[in-house]
């Protein structure tokens, strides 16, 4: 494969997009209350949708009759690239909504460097994927509100989130190799040009949900790199079984 | 916690042109919530290009105790139906 460099930045945005559906899918049938629920479910068929066209486009970079399942269920731990962050567990509805809006705002601001990306197949995907996200972040920014100027109990809850994700915020604007390759081509974003809006803005929404900001400096990071936490084998487990068990399996 | 949440009642248009019709109910704590979750509950598949919501408790509604009374006197006046009228083919919804 001559393009391996852009094989690897198509896994690094969409194994991101893989996992954090995962992780809201195993929510569903179990949100706090209904509606909550459909719209959880909902958010995971968004990031799913979007997973699938970053994975048909890199099946056919692959070629060799190579399938979109074939990427997502057929690797093994250090070859998924997914930020820490999006393999955090669901501890309780508040750590769901502080990991997602975490995410949401980043994920807005890749999109919307991406949709201006030279490759025009990863532009039309985020063009696509803008207004999903944009949702995404005011649905998880309103909770955080919600949540984090709520009761105590949901404000202890809620601060105590952020103080836990904090730390994987960071991995976010780290770049691969992919990544630096990518950018010099002008496919790829340089993440790392908006860390600063990214923090200004998740900065904003905390301060109006009465959530102190974490000064925490230390981050931890792994995830780009293949490196995961003791959480990802279980989301794999979990989200390979069908294709290992039944290989070639379709709906 | 969700014995907690308020009743409202969505109202979704269809498309432009067709007037908000009531889907169904939903639990919410407050206005911005209801709307989100009759997004998610009742439009996710294209439902709608407009919501309404209005919390239950402000619907005043007929008493069925009263049916007799109300409606039934119409029952006979079947001349109140404007079933001579020819309708142009291009008028719809009526």
């Amino acid at each position: 494969m001559n393009n391996n460099n852009l094989y690897n930045y198509i896994l690094g945005i969409a194994d991101n997009t893989l996992i954090l559906g995962q992780r809201l899918g195993e929510l569903c049938g179990h949100g706090p209350a209904l509606e909550t629920d459909i719209a959880l479910t909902n958010i995971a068929l968004d990031l799913f949708g979007q997973t699938r066209s970053y994975f048909q486009y890199a099946a056919l970079l692959v070629g060799d009759g190579k399938a979109e399942d074939d990427v997502a269920y057929m690797r093994t731990e250090r070859n998924y690239f997914n930020v820490l962050l999006v393999e955090q567990p669901n501890t309780h509805f508040g750590y769901v909504m502080g990991r997602q809006f975490l995410f949401d705002v980043y994920h807005l601001l890749l999109l919307e460097g991406l949709q201006n990306s030279s490759d025009i197949t990863l532009a039309a995907i985020a063009d696509k994927g803008i207004k999903e996200v944009t949702y995404h972040k005011r649905f998880s920014g309103d909770w955080m509100k919600r949540l984090g100027d709520g009761t105590a109990e949901s404000h202890q809850k809620m601060q105590e989130a952020i103080d836990d994700l904090w730390r994987y915020t960071d991995e976010l604007f780290q770049l691969t190799k992919a990544d630096k390759a990518m950018i010099y081509e002008g496919i790829g974003v340089d993440v790392s040009n908006f860390k600063e809006a990214y923090y200004q803005e998740v900065s904003e929404i905390l301060n109006e949900a009465t959530i102190t900001v974490p000064e925490n400096k230390y981050f931890t990071s792994g995830g780009k790199k293949g490196i995961h936490t003791e959480h990802m084998g279980y989301i794999l487990a979990d989200l390979q079984y069908m294709q290992r068990t039944y290989p070639n399996m379709k709906w | 916690m969700k014995k907690d949440w308020p009743l409202w009642e969505v109202f979704v248009r269809s498309k432009n042109g067709l007037e908000h019709r009531h889907f169904g109910s939903l639990h919410a704590t407050d206005a911005v919530m209801a709307l989100e979750n009759a997004r998610d509950v009742y439009t996710r598949r294209n439902e709608g290009v407009s919501i309404w919501v209005v919390e239950s408790k402000y619907i005043t509604a007929s008493n069925p105790s009263e049916n007799g009374e109300l409606f039934e006197p119409a029952k006979s006046k079947v001349y109140r139906h404007p079933t001579f009228y020819k309708l142009p083919d291009e008028l719809k919804h009526m």
